[in-house]
């Protein structure tokens, strides 16, 4: 859905009171919100503790680089993942769906002048939002301890892609994810599928490591993957490892794959409710 | 004119069949069989603007698809509908906007926040100005006495109370039709109690077109003057609530009270015996004989006490529920009882 769309659908003060609705609900359960929010760095440890020990047991050809990646680097690269992820990643929304589907709730947007995928896009900005504000201290404490990994600051135009790069990964990670739990449309149980999701997601996402790192056909594949923008693409990019005209490329990409979930996720929806009015309900 | 037009209206669902066992769970995998099942079999039926309708039925009958289809969640495999002009299944918001669907306890409130948070969505969603939802909110809060509880999680309120929250959020946008599917169903004396007079009372003020459906005939005795009664996707009988007696009870209940402890034999010859506790015999007779077995039994016996009475409601509808499922089955057997095998 374009943002034409989505004002035309939902007015402005439609959109603040989905939001705060969504930002109170969000805020019920502290416990489990904040567990959540700060469980999210443990991993982070585990990795520069064992990134650490990749490097001293393989050692390096001399140049002191795995594949291009010095020690720093690669610590920078997988903290930079961390913020990729916190755009891109949506917990639970594709089970979500599916589960609405299977039990019948998803009659609600049938039946009130209401845009599904409109509301859940806001419903899950404001998720997001309140993770960011939680999150934004614990996240400044580790990049300041872990200042030592950087270069200091990327240049301003460096920054302004990182940003449009991370933005447009939070609008990739819903729409697929959206496009993944209407898949429930057809297939009542889509944990497997899931499951499947999640496992490629890691891996070729780059937020196991560099996916720059792969080697021939597999690295060409990975890399005309849509997955490589939920973790490394914005990490790459604050890394100044695209620049120039790769970098714009990137972007443009980058956007051309929002653009064809937001169409694919509106054809699902689409034949989804065909089938499930046909046969469900 | 009528609000609600329907001709020929029919869904048929598809369902799969699993035979018992280990093994049909492994075929099942390669090979499945389905079988076409008919929730509603071309009904044809219309309903005035401000009407209040009853749906009955027994489970299966077909009232809860009929109520979907209206509301467009589902669309039929034949017929037409029309509700204020609209056709249900093309789902236009400018419908939308006009109808609300309460559908027994499922949700449309937001579970973990108070009502009240879900009801401001309603606002947005509805796009009701802001003087009218509050006049709006107010009013029916007021009506069903739950102000002081617009501010507890619905997670946290009874059954009943849920009720009310989303009768309220399903009448915030002031829908001209209203579509409910047992609004009372596990709902305590008390509670749906309430919820007749409110229902009642709203529709009255409102003139606001209801279709409900309910398995307590109490709810259809309070509230409607017509009742369509579906049985195996069809409409049975459509009229009032005393009619069905007199169309589908071929009986009278007759009670006699005789004097002193011991009850005088061979009453059975005027009907059939359905109480026997001296000195109270309670007669099923039929109708075309009443005048002439009461003459008899008055002449023949010294009778303290006597009354005339329909059969109970209940006992006339669960007999033709049985009488319509019977018929239904026969008529289709050999039909649709052969398992269509889909890939």
């Amino acid at each position: 859905m374009t943002t034409h769309q989505l004002t035309r659908r939902f007015p402005l003060t439609t959109w603040w009171t989905v939001l705060r609705i969504s930002l109170e609900e969000r805020l019920v359960y502290r416990g489990d919100f904040a567990l959540g929010t700060l469980m999210r760095f443990l991993p982070l440890v585990t990795q520069v503790f064992l990134w650490g020990a990749i490097f001293e047991a393989v050692g390096t050809d001399g140049s002191g680089t795995i594949a291009g990646y010095t020690y720093q680097e690669m610590v920078a690269y997988y903290l930079l993942t961390q913020v990729s992820r916190a755009f891109s990643s949506m917990p639970g929304l594709a089970s979500t769906i599916a589960l609405q589907i299977r039990n019948g709730e998803i009659k609600k947007y049938l039946i009130q002048p209401v845009d599904l995928l409109g509301f859940l896009l806001l419903g899950r900005m404001a998720h997001k939002l309140v993770y960011y504000v939680v999150a934004a201290g614990p996240f400044a404490l580790v990049f300041f301890l872990c200042r030592d990994f950087f270069n200091g600051w990327p240049d301003l135009l460096t920054m302004v892609a990182f940003v449009a790069s991370l933005v447009m990964s939070f609008l990739l990670g819903f729409f697929l994810e959206a496009t993944l739990g209407m898949v429930g449309f057809w297939f009542l149980e889509v944990s497997s599928l899931l499951f499947v999701y999640m496992l490629f997601n890691f891996f070729f996402s780059g937020h196991m490591f560099p996916i720059d790192m792969l080697p021939g056909v597999w690295g060409t594949i990975v890399r005309g993957s849509p997955l490589q923008y939920l973790a490394y693409f914005p990490a790459a990019v604050f890394l100044g490892k695209i620049q120039g005209e790769q970098l714009a490329w990137g972007l443009g990409l980058e956007f051309a794959w929002v653009v064809v979930f937001v169409i694919l996720s509106r054809v699902t929806f689409h034949f989804g409710v065909k089938r499930y009015s046909a046969y469900g309900g | 004119m009528a609000i609600i037009e329907i001709e020929g209206l029919a869904k048929s669902y598809r369902i799969y069949q699993k035979q018992e066992g280990l093994l049909a769970s492994v075929r099942g995998l390669f090979h499945r069989t389905y079988r076409d099942v008919q929730a509603v079999r071309g009904i044809d039926l219309a309903v005035e603007s401000g009407e209040f309708v009853a749906f009955l039925g027994p489970n299966g009958a077909g009232k809860t698809t009929t109520l979907k289809l209206l509301s467009g969640v589902i669309n039929p495999t034949h017929g037409t509908a029309r509700v204020m002009g609209h056709v249900p299944w093309r789902r236009e918001n400018a419908y939308r906007r006009r109808f609300a669907l309460v559908m027994g306890q499922k949700n449309q409130l937001w579970w973990d926040l108070p009502a009240q948070e879900s009801f401001r969505l309603h606002q947005q969603i509805y796009a009701i100005p802001p003087d009218q939802f509050l006049r709006r909110r107010d009013e029916l809060v007021d009506l069903l006495t739950v102000r002081h509880l617009l501010s507890q999680p619905v997670r946290e309120l009874s059954m009943g109370e849920r009720m009310k929250m989303e009768l309220i959020a399903a009448l915030l946008h002031s829908p001209e039709v209203l579509f409910l599917d047992e609004p009372t169903i596990g709902l305590d004396v008390v509670a749906q109690h309430n919820i007749q007079s409110f229902l009642r009372h709203y529709q009255q003020t409102s003139k606001m077109t209801v279709l409900f459906t309910s398995h307590y005939m109490k709810d259809v005795a309070a509230l409607c003057r017509r009742v369509v009664i579906i049985a195996q996707g069809q409409i049975m009988y459509d009229g009032s609530l005393g009619g069905i007696i007199d169309r589908f009870s071929g009986h009278k209940m007759i009670t006699l009270v005789f004097p002193g402890d011991s009850l005088p034999q061979g009453l059975s010859r005027f009907g059939e015996v359905v109480e026997e506790q001296a000195p109270k015999v309670k007669l099923r007779v039929d109708r075309n004989v009443i005048a002439e077995s009461l003459a008899a039994i008055l002449a023949q016996h010294t009778v303290q006490d006597v009354s005339v009475e329909d059969p109970p409601l209940e006992e006339v509808i669960a007999e033709m529920f049985s009488l319509a499922n019977e018929q239904a089955r026969s008529a289709q057997a050999g039909l649709e009882e052969v398992p269509s095998p889909h890939a």
